[in-house]
Protein backbone atom coordinates (compact mmCIF):
# COMPACT_ATOMS: atom_id res chain seq x y z
CA UNK A 1 0.00 0.00 0.00
CA UNK A 2 1.18 3.50 -0.82
CA UNK A 3 2.11 5.38 2.37
CA UNK A 4 1.47 9.05 3.12
CA UNK A 5 3.58 11.49 5.11
CA UNK A 6 2.09 14.78 6.30
CA UNK A 7 4.68 17.56 6.70
CA UNK A 8 3.58 20.74 8.44
CA UNK A 9 5.50 23.39 10.37
CA UNK A 10 3.28 22.42 13.31
CA UNK A 11 3.44 18.89 14.75
CA UNK A 12 -0.14 19.38 15.96
CA UNK A 13 -1.31 20.40 12.49
CA UNK A 14 0.37 17.36 10.91
CA UNK A 15 -1.21 15.03 13.48
CA UNK A 16 -4.60 16.69 13.14
CA UNK A 17 -4.56 16.48 9.35
CA UNK A 18 -3.55 12.82 9.56
CA UNK A 19 -6.47 12.23 11.98
CA UNK A 20 -8.99 13.94 9.70
CA UNK A 21 -7.76 12.05 6.64
CA UNK A 22 -7.79 8.73 8.48
CA UNK A 23 -11.31 9.31 9.75
CA UNK A 24 -12.73 10.46 6.43
CA UNK A 25 -10.54 8.54 4.04
CA UNK A 26 -10.80 5.18 5.68
CA UNK A 27 -8.88 3.86 8.62
CA UNK A 28 -6.75 1.55 6.49
CA UNK A 29 -4.58 4.27 4.99
CA UNK A 30 -0.94 4.41 6.14
CA UNK A 31 -0.52 8.04 7.21
CA UNK A 32 2.50 9.24 9.18
CA UNK A 33 2.54 12.81 10.53
CA UNK A 34 6.01 14.43 10.46
CA UNK A 35 5.49 17.99 11.63
CA UNK A 36 7.48 20.50 13.64
CA UNK A 37 11.17 20.44 14.49
CA UNK A 38 13.31 20.30 17.63
CA UNK A 39 12.45 23.90 18.47
CA UNK A 40 8.72 23.57 17.92
CA UNK A 41 7.45 25.32 14.80
CA UNK A 42 9.46 24.33 11.73
CA UNK A 43 10.28 21.30 9.64
CA UNK A 44 13.08 18.79 10.08
CA UNK A 45 14.60 16.75 7.25
CA UNK A 46 15.60 13.98 9.65
CA UNK A 47 12.09 13.73 11.07
CA UNK A 48 10.58 13.69 7.58
CA UNK A 49 13.02 11.01 6.43
CA UNK A 50 12.06 8.82 9.39
CA UNK A 51 8.40 9.39 8.52
CA UNK A 52 8.99 8.36 4.91
CA UNK A 53 10.79 5.21 5.97
CA UNK A 54 8.04 4.39 8.46
CA UNK A 55 5.24 4.99 5.92
CA UNK A 56 6.85 2.83 3.23
CA UNK A 57 6.01 -0.85 2.96
CA UNK A 58 7.82 -1.17 -0.37
CA UNK A 59 5.16 0.42 -2.60
CA UNK A 60 6.31 4.02 -2.20
CA UNK A 61 5.24 7.15 -0.35
CA UNK A 62 3.46 10.38 -1.23
CA UNK A 63 4.50 13.42 0.82
CA UNK A 64 2.05 16.24 1.54
CA UNK A 65 3.58 19.58 2.58
CA UNK A 66 2.53 23.00 3.81
CA UNK A 67 4.79 26.00 3.07
CA UNK A 68 8.30 27.15 2.28
CA UNK A 69 10.96 25.12 4.03
CA UNK A 70 8.55 22.17 4.32
CA UNK A 71 9.04 21.69 0.58
CA UNK A 72 12.84 21.97 0.69
CA UNK A 73 13.17 19.74 3.73
CA UNK A 74 10.85 17.14 2.18
CA UNK A 75 12.95 17.14 -1.01
CA UNK A 76 16.08 16.67 1.03
CA UNK A 77 14.46 13.91 3.12
CA UNK A 78 13.50 12.05 -0.07
CA UNK A 79 17.11 12.28 -1.28
CA UNK A 80 18.30 10.92 2.07
CA UNK A 81 15.75 8.06 2.13
CA UNK A 82 17.36 6.59 -0.94
CA UNK A 83 15.66 3.18 -0.81
CA UNK A 84 12.14 4.61 -0.83
CA UNK A 85 10.25 5.71 -3.92
CA UNK A 86 8.75 8.98 -2.69
CA UNK A 87 7.06 11.94 -4.42
CA UNK A 88 5.90 15.32 -3.13
CA UNK A 89 2.33 16.19 -4.18
CA UNK A 90 1.76 19.80 -5.25
CA UNK A 91 -1.51 19.98 -3.34
CA UNK A 92 -3.21 21.77 -0.43
CA UNK A 93 -2.13 19.81 2.61
CA UNK A 94 -5.46 18.90 4.22
CA UNK A 95 -7.63 18.32 1.16
CA UNK A 96 -4.72 16.68 -0.63
CA UNK A 97 -4.05 14.27 2.23
CA UNK A 98 -7.73 13.37 2.43
CA UNK A 99 -7.95 12.68 -1.30
CA UNK A 100 -4.72 10.72 -1.25
CA UNK A 101 -5.88 8.65 1.72
CA UNK A 102 -9.04 7.62 -0.12
CA UNK A 103 -7.02 6.66 -3.20
CA UNK A 104 -4.45 4.60 -1.27
CA UNK A 105 -7.23 2.28 -0.08
CA UNK A 106 -8.17 1.43 -3.69
CA UNK A 107 -6.74 -1.91 -4.82
CA UNK A 108 -5.61 -0.28 -8.08
CA UNK A 109 -3.73 2.56 -6.40
CA UNK A 110 -0.26 3.42 -7.70
CA UNK A 111 2.18 6.09 -6.65
CA UNK A 112 1.11 8.16 -9.66
CA UNK A 113 -2.61 7.73 -9.05
CA UNK A 114 -2.26 8.82 -5.42
CA UNK A 115 -0.26 11.90 -6.42
CA UNK A 116 -2.84 12.69 -9.08
CA UNK A 117 -5.76 12.41 -6.66
CA UNK A 118 -3.95 14.60 -4.14
CA UNK A 119 -3.24 17.18 -6.83
CA UNK A 120 -6.92 17.20 -7.87
CA UNK A 121 -7.60 18.92 -4.55
CA UNK A 122 -6.02 22.10 -5.91
CA UNK A 123 -9.19 22.79 -7.85
CA UNK A 124 -11.64 22.41 -4.97
CA UNK A 125 -13.75 25.45 -4.21
CA UNK A 126 -15.34 26.00 -0.83
CA UNK A 127 -18.01 28.47 -1.94
CA UNK A 128 -19.98 28.29 -5.13
CA UNK B 1 47.39 22.23 -3.23
CA UNK B 2 49.34 20.23 -0.75
CA UNK B 3 48.96 16.66 0.52
CA UNK B 4 45.75 15.19 1.87
CA UNK B 5 46.58 15.88 5.54
CA UNK B 6 47.22 19.56 4.84
CA UNK B 7 44.01 19.82 2.86
CA UNK B 8 42.07 18.24 5.71
CA UNK B 9 43.69 20.59 8.22
CA UNK B 10 42.75 23.52 6.01
CA UNK B 11 39.13 22.35 5.86
CA UNK B 12 39.03 21.84 9.65
CA UNK B 13 40.56 25.27 10.27
CA UNK B 14 38.12 26.85 7.83
CA UNK B 15 35.30 25.18 9.74
CA UNK B 16 36.61 26.53 13.05
CA UNK B 17 36.97 30.02 11.60
CA UNK B 18 33.48 29.98 10.08
CA UNK B 19 31.95 28.70 13.34
CA UNK B 20 33.74 31.38 15.38
CA UNK B 21 32.72 34.12 12.96
CA UNK B 22 29.07 33.06 12.93
CA UNK B 23 29.07 32.92 16.73
CA UNK B 24 30.45 36.45 16.73
CA UNK B 25 27.89 37.65 14.17
CA UNK B 26 24.94 35.80 15.68
CA UNK B 27 23.31 38.95 17.04
CA UNK B 28 23.92 40.92 13.86
CA UNK B 29 22.42 38.21 11.61
CA UNK B 30 19.46 37.90 13.95
CA UNK B 31 18.93 41.68 13.78
CA UNK B 32 18.93 41.52 9.98
CA UNK B 33 16.54 38.57 10.08
CA UNK B 34 14.22 40.19 12.59
CA UNK B 35 13.59 42.99 10.10
CA UNK B 36 12.39 40.73 7.28
CA UNK B 37 12.32 37.13 8.59
CA UNK B 38 11.67 35.21 11.75
CA UNK B 39 14.75 36.39 13.66
CA UNK B 40 16.40 32.98 13.89
CA UNK B 41 19.07 33.10 11.18
CA UNK B 42 21.91 34.03 13.53
CA UNK B 43 21.02 31.37 16.08
CA UNK B 44 20.47 28.74 13.39
CA UNK B 45 23.76 29.33 11.62
CA UNK B 46 25.69 29.53 14.87
CA UNK B 47 24.16 26.28 16.13
CA UNK B 48 24.74 24.41 12.86
CA UNK B 49 28.37 25.37 12.32
CA UNK B 50 29.03 25.16 16.06
CA UNK B 51 27.85 21.53 16.07
CA UNK B 52 30.02 20.80 13.01
CA UNK B 53 33.10 22.39 14.58
CA UNK B 54 32.55 20.29 17.73
CA UNK B 55 33.10 17.20 15.58
CA UNK B 56 36.69 18.13 14.74
CA UNK B 57 38.06 14.99 16.38
CA UNK B 58 35.63 12.72 14.58
CA UNK B 59 36.55 14.41 11.30
CA UNK B 60 40.28 14.09 11.90
CA UNK B 61 40.60 10.70 10.16
CA UNK B 62 38.50 11.53 7.11
CA UNK B 63 39.47 12.64 3.64
CA UNK B 64 38.82 16.35 2.96
CA UNK B 65 35.76 15.68 0.80
CA UNK B 66 34.27 13.44 3.50
CA UNK B 67 34.79 16.16 6.09
CA UNK B 68 32.98 18.63 3.84
CA UNK B 69 30.17 16.12 3.27
CA UNK B 70 29.78 15.54 7.01
CA UNK B 71 29.70 19.28 7.66
CA UNK B 72 26.77 19.32 5.23
CA UNK B 73 24.87 16.54 6.98
CA UNK B 74 25.52 18.15 10.37
CA UNK B 75 24.06 21.43 9.10
CA UNK B 76 21.02 19.60 7.71
CA UNK B 77 20.29 18.15 11.13
CA UNK B 78 21.02 21.28 13.17
CA UNK B 79 20.32 24.45 11.23
CA UNK B 80 16.58 24.21 10.67
CA UNK B 81 14.23 26.23 8.50
CA UNK B 82 15.14 26.75 4.87
CA UNK B 83 18.79 27.38 5.73
CA UNK B 84 19.36 23.72 6.68
CA UNK B 85 18.62 22.28 3.24
CA UNK B 86 20.04 25.29 1.40
CA UNK B 87 23.42 25.47 3.14
CA UNK B 88 23.75 21.88 4.40
CA UNK B 89 22.16 20.07 1.48
CA UNK B 90 24.19 22.05 -1.04
CA UNK B 91 27.49 21.54 0.79
CA UNK B 92 26.74 17.82 1.03
CA UNK B 93 25.90 17.62 -2.67
CA UNK B 94 28.88 19.67 -3.85
CA UNK B 95 31.36 17.72 -1.69
CA UNK B 96 31.56 15.01 -4.36
CA UNK B 97 33.46 17.48 -6.55
CA UNK B 98 36.32 17.33 -4.03
CA UNK B 99 36.78 13.54 -4.24
CA UNK B 100 40.12 13.93 -5.98
CA UNK B 101 41.34 16.55 -3.53
CA UNK B 102 41.16 20.32 -3.29
CA UNK B 103 42.74 22.10 -6.25
CA UNK B 104 41.97 25.29 -8.14
CA UNK B 105 40.01 23.19 -10.61
CA UNK B 106 38.00 21.13 -8.12
CA UNK B 107 37.25 24.18 -5.99
CA UNK B 108 35.65 25.84 -9.03
CA UNK B 109 33.61 22.67 -9.63
CA UNK B 110 32.60 22.65 -5.94
CA UNK B 111 31.53 26.29 -6.05
CA UNK B 112 29.47 25.77 -9.20
CA UNK B 113 27.82 22.60 -7.88
CA UNK B 114 26.99 24.41 -4.63
CA UNK B 115 25.46 27.36 -6.47
CA UNK B 116 23.47 25.10 -8.81
CA UNK B 117 22.03 23.17 -5.88
CA UNK B 118 21.07 26.33 -3.98
CA UNK B 119 19.33 27.76 -7.05
CA UNK B 120 17.65 24.47 -7.87
CA UNK B 121 16.42 23.87 -4.32
CA UNK B 122 15.35 27.38 -3.46
CA UNK B 123 14.18 28.55 -6.88
CA UNK B 124 15.79 31.98 -6.41
CA UNK B 125 17.63 33.96 -9.08
CA UNK B 126 19.77 37.09 -8.86
CA UNK B 127 17.47 39.89 -7.72
CA UNK B 128 15.22 37.71 -5.55
CA UNK B 129 16.91 39.16 -2.42
CA UNK B 130 18.44 35.93 -1.16
CA UNK B 131 21.85 34.35 -0.65
CA UNK B 132 21.93 33.85 -4.44
CA UNK B 133 22.63 37.59 -4.81
CA UNK B 134 25.95 37.09 -3.02
CA UNK B 135 26.70 33.64 -4.39
CA UNK B 136 26.25 34.22 -8.11
CA UNK B 137 28.76 37.08 -8.42
CA UNK B 138 31.16 35.25 -6.09
CA UNK B 139 31.09 31.96 -7.97
CA UNK B 140 31.21 33.57 -11.42
CA UNK B 141 34.10 35.83 -10.39
CA UNK B 142 36.00 32.89 -8.89
CA UNK B 143 35.52 30.75 -12.01
CA UNK B 144 36.51 33.53 -14.40
CA UNK B 145 39.54 34.49 -12.33
CA UNK B 146 40.83 30.93 -12.32
CA UNK B 147 39.82 29.66 -15.74
CA UNK B 148 40.00 32.76 -17.91
CA UNK B 149 42.34 35.22 -16.18
CA UNK B 150 44.62 32.46 -14.88
CA UNK B 151 44.97 34.12 -11.46
CA UNK B 152 46.29 32.26 -8.41
CA UNK B 153 43.46 30.70 -6.32
CA UNK B 154 44.04 33.06 -3.41
CA UNK B 155 43.69 36.15 -5.61
CA UNK B 156 40.65 34.60 -7.27
CA UNK B 157 39.04 33.95 -3.88
CA UNK B 158 39.71 37.51 -2.73
CA UNK B 159 38.02 38.82 -5.87
CA UNK B 160 35.10 36.46 -5.26
CA UNK B 161 34.69 37.79 -1.71
CA UNK B 162 34.65 41.35 -3.02
CA UNK B 163 32.02 40.38 -5.57
CA UNK B 164 29.94 38.75 -2.82
CA UNK B 165 30.20 41.92 -0.75
CA UNK B 166 28.82 44.02 -3.59
CA UNK B 167 26.10 41.39 -4.00
CA UNK B 168 25.13 41.80 -0.35
CA UNK B 169 24.84 45.58 -0.78
CA UNK B 170 22.74 44.97 -3.86
CA UNK B 171 20.12 43.15 -1.75
CA UNK B 172 19.29 46.27 0.30
CA UNK B 173 17.01 48.07 -2.21
CA UNK B 174 15.39 44.90 -3.55
CA UNK B 175 11.92 43.60 -2.82
CA UNK B 176 12.06 40.00 -1.59
CA UNK B 177 10.65 37.41 -3.97
CA UNK B 178 11.42 34.24 -2.01
CA UNK B 179 11.03 32.90 1.48
CA UNK B 180 9.31 34.42 4.44
CA UNK B 181 10.45 37.97 3.65
CA UNK B 182 8.47 37.81 0.39
CA UNK B 183 5.28 37.87 2.49
CA UNK B 184 6.26 41.40 3.53
CA UNK B 185 6.05 42.58 -0.07
CA UNK B 186 7.42 46.15 -0.39
CA UNK B 187 8.21 46.34 3.34
CA UNK B 188 11.26 44.16 2.66
CA UNK B 189 12.80 47.02 0.65
CA UNK B 190 15.64 48.82 2.43
CA UNK B 191 16.79 45.82 4.45
CA UNK B 192 19.91 43.78 3.81
CA UNK B 193 19.32 40.08 3.21
CA UNK B 194 20.51 37.90 6.12
CA UNK B 195 21.26 34.84 3.93
CA UNK B 196 23.42 36.85 1.54
CA UNK B 197 25.17 38.32 4.58
CA UNK B 198 25.94 34.97 6.24
CA UNK B 199 27.15 33.68 2.88
CA UNK B 200 29.59 36.61 2.73
CA UNK B 201 30.82 35.92 6.28
CA UNK B 202 31.48 32.27 5.36
CA UNK B 203 33.39 33.32 2.22
CA UNK B 204 35.44 35.85 4.21
CA UNK B 205 36.49 33.11 6.62
CA UNK B 206 37.36 30.75 3.76
CA UNK B 207 39.58 33.53 2.40
CA UNK B 208 41.17 34.15 5.80
CA UNK B 209 41.92 30.43 6.11
CA UNK B 210 43.26 30.23 2.58
CA UNK B 211 45.58 33.16 3.33
CA UNK B 212 47.10 31.14 6.17
CA UNK B 213 47.66 28.12 3.96
CA UNK B 214 48.54 29.74 0.65
CA UNK B 215 51.10 32.11 2.00
CA UNK B 216 50.18 35.69 2.15
CA UNK B 217 47.48 38.25 2.73
CA UNK B 218 45.58 39.65 -0.20
CA UNK B 219 44.49 43.26 -0.56
CA UNK B 220 40.75 43.43 -0.84
CA UNK B 221 39.10 45.96 -3.15
CA UNK B 222 39.25 49.53 -1.87
CA UNK B 223 35.52 49.49 -2.49
CA UNK B 224 34.94 46.66 -0.03
CA UNK B 225 35.69 47.33 3.62
CA UNK B 226 32.69 47.39 5.90
CA UNK B 227 29.99 47.90 3.32
CA UNK B 228 28.14 44.78 4.43
CA UNK B 229 27.39 46.48 7.73
CA UNK B 230 26.18 49.71 6.21
CA UNK B 231 22.66 49.50 7.61
CA UNK B 232 23.66 48.93 11.21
Amino acid sequence: MIGLVVVSHSAKAAEGIADVAEQMGGGNARIVPAGGDEDGIGTSPDRIREGIEEADDGDGVVVLVDLGSAVMNAELAIEMAMDVDAIIADAPILEGTLNAAVETTSPKATLDSVVERATDARDYRKLN
Amino acid sequence: MADVETQRDAVLDALDNVAARLAEEKGYLTDLDSAIGDADHGANMQRGFGEAAEKREAFAEMDPDEVVKNVGTTLISNVGGASGPLYGGSIMFASQELEDGITAETSVAFAEAYLDKVKDRGGAEVGSKTMVDALVPAVHTYKKSIEQDDLPPLTALAKAVDAAERGVEFTVPLKALKGRSSFLDWRSVGHQDPGATSTLFILEELLATAEEYLDGAIDRDAHAGDAARRDE
